[in-house]
């Protein structure tokens, strides 16, 4: 998958021509609006008095035609969707701010952005507005600390699409969100003629030539459907670098490009015990062990500060650990030995999340290293693959001391490091600011 | 410069005020481009469009220039211009300049640039300030709220399928709707 570019998903000064790009996706953005006629606020007002649609119909067909070819660039493989920006779902405040903004719009006759492009075009009034938002925004920023539990938890549900909402497919819902616009569409267009008393024979009949090609493109779409967890699997690839010492002269960096089945064949995504264990003591790193064996193993032996998620229900999770997590979370799937932990790992990259890692050895492994001298731990020698090793005299969970080994008993300790942090698109606060 | 380079000057400057009105684009068409426009953002960035955060961000600048001390005791900027943190940093910023740039672009090319003021027939100049200027203040409170803005939530939000930028789109239309009834005078 090339989109979307890694270099382009944030501003940096480092990569100046992010600030070219953004700004003419702004320039674009704020041309349409203006030559739509939205600087003028009586053409946006006369939407909610059904004399004149043309809101509706810009923002409908806008979000139609992104919709559509959005999933159908999702579908071809060209855009990973992971990668995608999705607004989270934050019920509470939502409701509330968006009830708060139609006052706005109806009193004010803008929204932010048509009020860029009428101020820029020398009304004074989308002005006002203009400055009103700053004002506005400024008391929210300063009120925000008054109801902030409220804020961050009503009706949070993290990264949640509407394919989810209603158990379909993405496509799925394209089509009926297409069906649905251009319904609305032939609706505003009977409005406008009986209350706003246009003459629709003036309307361009191409018009009817458009919806046909985006039901067209919208079956399309769903005929190419989402691209598998195994074709996502296919498509990954890791950059890994490699300093080599020259014998003579400086020593040469090396970029290798791995598949996601190279990396486990070359074992560079397995962290041995005591990188496992060291993590919990990085700054830069902030780790979340996953333990994706059954609860009853859980239950008798687990790392310190593990969270078990079994197999059947780790896919459930996985829109969780894609929207929120810090951009330096690294997660490390735990397993007796690696079996279960290694189909964790292909499912969990495979959709998308990022730093993800194996613990080597296993919950096995991490006893003989740990545990050694725990005479409560009795290796036992006939279990079998992925199985714990040891017999256990009661459910003491994470209770035994190798569990949580003591970061000063241990402080030396000779591993390889495979920990590379890839570092996501930390979004400061949200898309939209 | 010479008078003659002066006057030559001030015609060019006049030109852009002085060009014949052209007519809007077609909604249909306007969206559609818009829609391309959107996807594009998506495709090359994995950002949608937005404006609202940029206002809090702008505002957050202003805030640490002139009282750095408020921003370290408020949460909100905290988030946004603590320490060393640059809050202009961000995405969202050269797209609300890049707006601005292309609405004067669109006007100037399609004769619209023109110091006025839109309003509704039955109210006066100043009555159309005030109101536009609250409406702002109410406005963006409540986008900061919601996180985002009928372009950052309904439009983009919109075409990724997020849920909550859904239910804020009904919300938005809905108050609209409700109270259009009782501030028809602004308009009708």
């Amino acid at each position: 998958m090339i989109f979307p570019l890694d270099a382009f998903t944030t501003v940096s000064a480092a990569n100046p021509w992010t600030y070219v790009v953004f700004g003419c996706i702004g320039f674009a953005f704020g041309y349409t609006l203006e030559m739509a006629g939205f600087g003028d606020s009586r053409k946006l007002a006369a939407q909610f008095y059904f004399k004149e649609l043309t809101v509706i119909k810009v923002m409908f067909t806008a979000i139609a035609v992104a919709l559509t070819l959005l999933f159908g660039a999702v579908g071809l493989g060209l855009l990973d969707f992971s990668h995608v920006w999705v607004n989270p779902t934050y019920l509470g405040s939502g409701v509330v701010g968006g009830l708060i903004m139609g006052v706005g719009f109806i009193v004010g006759g803008f929204c932010p952005t048509t009020s860029l492009a009428s101020a820029s075009t020398g009304r004074i009034d989308g002005m006002l507005f203009m400055l009103g938002g700053f004002v506005g925004a400024f008391l929210f920023g300063e009120t925000e600390r008054y109801f902030d539990n409220w804020y961050n938890n009503s009706g949070y549900y993290g990264r949640l699409t509407l394919d989810q909402v209603f158990g379909v497919s993405a496509p799925v819902v394209v089509l009926v969100i297409v069906l649905v616009a251009l319904f609305m569409f032939w609706g505003s267009e009977q409005l406008e003629r009986l209350v706003g008393r246009k003459d629709l024979s003036l309307e361009p009949r191409l018009r009817k030539l458009g919806a046909a090609a985006l039901v067209f493109a919208a079956l399309a779409v769903l005929a190419v459907g989402s691209p598998s967890l195994e074709d996502r699997y296919q498509q990954l690839s890791f950059k890994r670098t490699e300093v080599i010492k020259q014998a003579e002269g400086k020593p040469l960096t090396v970029t290798h490009v791995y598949s996601a089945d190279e990396m486990l064949g070359r074992r560079l995504v397995f962290t041995s015990p005591a990188e496992t264990f060291k993590a919990r003591y990085l700054q830069a790193i902030k780790p979340v062990y996953l333990d994706v064996r059954s609860e009853s193993d859980y239950n008798l032996y687990h790392l310190a500060d593990s969270k078990n998620v079994p197999m059947e229900r780790l896919e459930k999770i996985v829109p969780d650990l894609l929207s929120e997590p810090p951009a330096n979370t690294v997660f490390i799937a735990i397993s007796n030995d690696e079996a279960a932990a290694i189909k964790a790992w292909k499912l969990l990259v495979a959709s998308g999340v990022q730093n993800v890692y194996i613990l080597e050895g296993g919950v096995n492994r991490w006893i003989a290293t740990f545990g050694a001298q725990d005479a409560a731990l009795k290796p036992l020698a006939t279990a079998g693959a992925d199985q714990l090793r040891y017999a256990f005299p009661a459910a003491l969970g994470d209770r035994y001391k190798s569990c949580s080994p003591d970061p000063i008993e241990y402080e030396h300790l000779d591993f390889q490091s495979r920990i590379v942090l890839q570092l996501k698109r930390d979004k400061s606060g949200g898309g939209c600011g | 410069m010479t008078t003659r380079e002066k006057e030559m000057a001030m015609r060019w400057l006049r030109s852009f005020f002085n060009r014949p009105e052209k007519a809007y684009v077609h909604p249909y068409l306007a969206g559609a481009v818009l829609g391309v426009v959107l996807f594009l953002a998506f495709l090359l960035t994995g950002n949608g469009l937005g404006s609202s955060g940029a206002t809090s961000r702008i505002d957050a600048a202003l805030v640490d220039i002139v009282a750095p001390a408020h921003v370290d005791n408020t949460p909100y900027l905290l988030k946004m211009a603590g320490g060393d943190k640059n809050p202009l940093d961000d995405w969202i910023v050269p797209v609300f300049f890049g707006a601005l740039l292309g609405g004067f672009a669109s006007g100037a090319r399609n004769g619209r640039l023109r110091l006025t003021t839109t309003k509704g027939p039955n109210i006066s100049n100043r009555t159309r300030w005030l109101m536009s200027f609250i409406g702002g203040v109410v406005f963006l409170y409540g986008a900061r709220m919601a996180r985002g803005c009928t372009s950052g939530q309904a439009l983009s939000g919109g075409a990724t399928l997020a849920a909550g930028s859904w239910v804020i789109m009904l919300a938005i239309f809905a108050s609209a709707y409700l109270l259009a009834y009782f501030v028809r005078r602004l308009w009708l």
